[in-house]
């Protein structure tokens, strides 16, 4: 007899108790603090905050744990609470000439003011598995010096003087917010921007690699790279005043890209920008480069047909939580459809046999 | 869960989607752009249509939430209860009790009245989309009411199949204007487009709200000597006899044998309850 799938409501509440089950694992290991995962998986919570777009490390590491470590869920469990929280306003633009910087490299200078700092990097290390790190995590201080107290100015403000790089004239336009307002094509490069730095650090890592690999290449150098904290303002209107709500930690990068001149503009070298929370200088480097190969009608370059210069191709499947969202919603049931096809196919079937089947062989 | 504001959403984005829904009304299957917001639900999961039930509740409401024509399965069980958690609206499984009804892939069976709103889920708002990928040439190719390309491909399907090859999604012209996408539902539900109740269209993830308002004309599009046909299995509901049903087939065992079963689950319960039978629940069924 007929058994409908039934009892969905059930089957729900089961499979989220075994979730739960699942997700704490063998209950004679210790149970993970959100402490933990801060300060020991703060590259996880960093793109977490990043391609969340909420800056909070605590709720960026419950989110990592809640989501058993899958960090594009984690990221969509930040996007959940951060649509529901009031907007009391804008912050100023930060300061990033400002920044305290924990690691700043330039790849077009030897030396610039405010040196080459290397910071926390894995750049250097090699890359063999500490077994000593599985027995016992300890370390010893890493040596200090004196941290610099005066700004670190950018390095492309050097190459500006000389006016071989291009211009970017400030802008008091308010951008718009992605958030708030629906995408439209043609976008501008505000809006570019924001979707690239909350894109997926995967597809936007993709992207860039494909612009080095020739797909509208752009001969990009790291004018320079920093990270560390800057100071986050904002206008009170009832003191008349800005004032210091917070502090964030941002990568920031600043290509320097060759450029040939073209019909609008004269030889000079361009740049490509990206600006991401947190240490997260893979994803602020391939920004950068995604940002630049998106210029292309700005700087009066050819449309060379590659993905990266195409615009409504990057803004529109950069975004990871839309993307697994859409990708993984063919679990749903489809079997309306798929009974509406079954008849389709089974009567284009029919009507093809009786095409092909000869009538004399019929009767 | 009740730190949320009813219904999950804050009362700004609520009015924000109320405008373009009214902005939907207003103009016929024309797709408003609308700040979609992440919900609490992965995005092609319902969003668009969460966040248009969530802007259109209030709390006298009676909701209803069908997937595939049934209240059971999981994704409508989970939207249903989201909504009992967030709102605390009345919900129920019976078309004719509801005032708003969310669905994905069908139209009810049962007749709406005046007095109700359907919501749909929409994955693909853009019946033009697998004919041209990029949103700057469809939006451009409705506003010039530049349909050409669509009637190609269905002829297309004609010399090919001999037949439209569109079983479900099948496009329709709203209001002698737009050519809209009524969300995958089986082409059977097309006629059930023309209603008295107030049909809204929430696409999440694309950003899109449209709407038919109630009476409105709804031609499903076809050629003089290849007329739009809304088919359906050949065969009765096997529980409760329906000849008028769009039907599910349920594979019964290992050998393949089939039944056929009305997808509107509330629609072939009250027809049991009023005494119908199938060919598998009549007393004299072999």
């Amino acid at each position: 007899m007929y058994v409908a799938v039934k009892g969905g409501e059930k089957a729900i509440e089961n499979a989220h108790a075994w979730l739960a089950e699942e997700r704490r694992g063998d209950t004679d290991i210790a149970d993970l603090s959100i402490a933990q995962i801060r300060e020991q998986l703060s590259l996880a919570v960093n793109r977490v905050m990043a391609e969340g777009s909420l800056y909070d490390p605590d709720l960026a590491a419950l989110a990592i744990k809640q989501a058993r470590g899958d960090l594009i869920e984690a990221i969509f469990l930040i996007r959940a609470y951060r649509t529901t929280l009031p907007r009391f306003g804008y912050s100023n633009p930060v300061k990033t000439g400002d920044m305290a910087c924990d690691r700043r490299v330039s790849a077009t200078f030897k030396d610039a003011p405010g040196g080459q700092v290397l910071g926390p990097t894995f750049d250097y290390t090699h890359r063999l598995l500490d077994f000593k790190l599985a027995a016992d995590g300890e370390v010893a201080p890493a040596p200090e010096g004196d941290a610099r107290q005066e700004p670190t100015p950018h390095i492309t403000s050097f190459l500006k003087g000389e006016g071989v790089i291009q211009d970017e004239p400030l802008s008091e336009d308010a951008p718009g917010d992605l958030t708030r307002e629906p995408m439209e094509f043609p976008s501008n490069r505000p809006l570019r921007l924001q979707a690239l730095t909350r894109g997926d650090e995967g597809f936007v890592l993709g992207m860039a690699y494909s612009t080095q690999r020739g797909y509208a290449r752009n001969h990009a150098f790291v004018g320079e790279l920093r990270i560390g904290k800057v100071a986050v303002e904002m206008d009170i209107p009832e003191l008349g005043f800005a004032i210091e709500i917070g502090e964030v930690e941002l990568t920031e990068c600043e290509t320097v890209n060759q450029f040939q001149g073209s019909k609008t503009e004269p030889p000079q070298f361009t740049r490509g920008y990206g600006l991401v929370f947190g240490q997260s200088e893979r994803k602020a480097i391939s920004m950068a480069l995604v940002d630049r190969a998106l210029r292309w009608k700005e700087l009066g370059e050819d449309n060379l047909g590659a993905a990266a210069q195409d615009e409504e191709f990057v803004l529109s499947h950069a975004d990871n939580i839309q993307a697994t969202g859409f990708l993984e919603h063919i679990k749903l049931p489809h079997y309306v459809d798929f009974q509406s096809e079954l008849e389709l196919v089974r009567k284009l079937r029919r009507e093809a046999e009786e095409r092909i089947t000869p009538k004399e062989a019929a009767e | 869960m009740n730190e949320y504001n009813f219904a999950y959403l804050d009362e700004q984005t609520k009015r924000m989607i109320r405008r373009a829904i009214l902005k939907g009304l207003a103009v016929p299957g024309y797709q408003v752009p609308f700040a979609s917001r992440e919900m609490p639900m992965p995005y092609g999961w319902g969003t668009g249509g969460v966040q248009v039930s969530a802007a259109t509740l209030t709390p006298d409401d009676t909701f209803k939430v069908i997937d595939q024509g049934a209240d059971d399965t999981t994704n409508a069980v989970s939207i249903r209860k989201f909504f009992e958690n967030t709102a605390g609206v009345a919900t129920t499984e019976e078309t004719k009790k509801a005032t708003v009804i969310q669905t994905r892939h069908r139209i009810p069976e049962a007749k709406l009245t005046e007095d109700q709103i359907l919501v749909y889920q929409v994955p693909i708002p853009e019946p033009l989309r697998f004919l041209e990928p990029r949103e700057t040439e469809t939006r451009k190719m409705h506003s010039l009411e530049e349909y050409g390309l669509m009637h190609v491909k269905l002829y297309e399907d004609i010399s090919q199949h001999g037949a439209i090859s569109t079983s479900y999604s099948y496009p329709v012209k709203v209001s002698d204007r737009y050519v809209m996408d009524p969300s995958p539902i089986p082409k059977f539900d097309n006629p059930k487009l023309e209603m008295d109740a107030i049909q809204l269209f929430g696409a999440g993830r694309e950003q899109r709200i449209y709407a038919v308002p109630p009476h409105t004309k709804v031609v499903s599009l076809d050629f003089e000597d290849y007329p739009f046909e809304a088919s359906k299995a050949d065969h009765p509901c096997d529980l409760c006899g329906a000849e008028d049903s769009y039907l599910d087939e349920v594979i019964m065992d290992d050998a393949g044998s089939r039944m056929f079963v009305c997808s509107d689950t509330d629609y072939c319960r009250s027809r049991r309850e009023a005494g119908h039978q199938g060919p598998m629940t009549r007393e004299d069924a072999a």
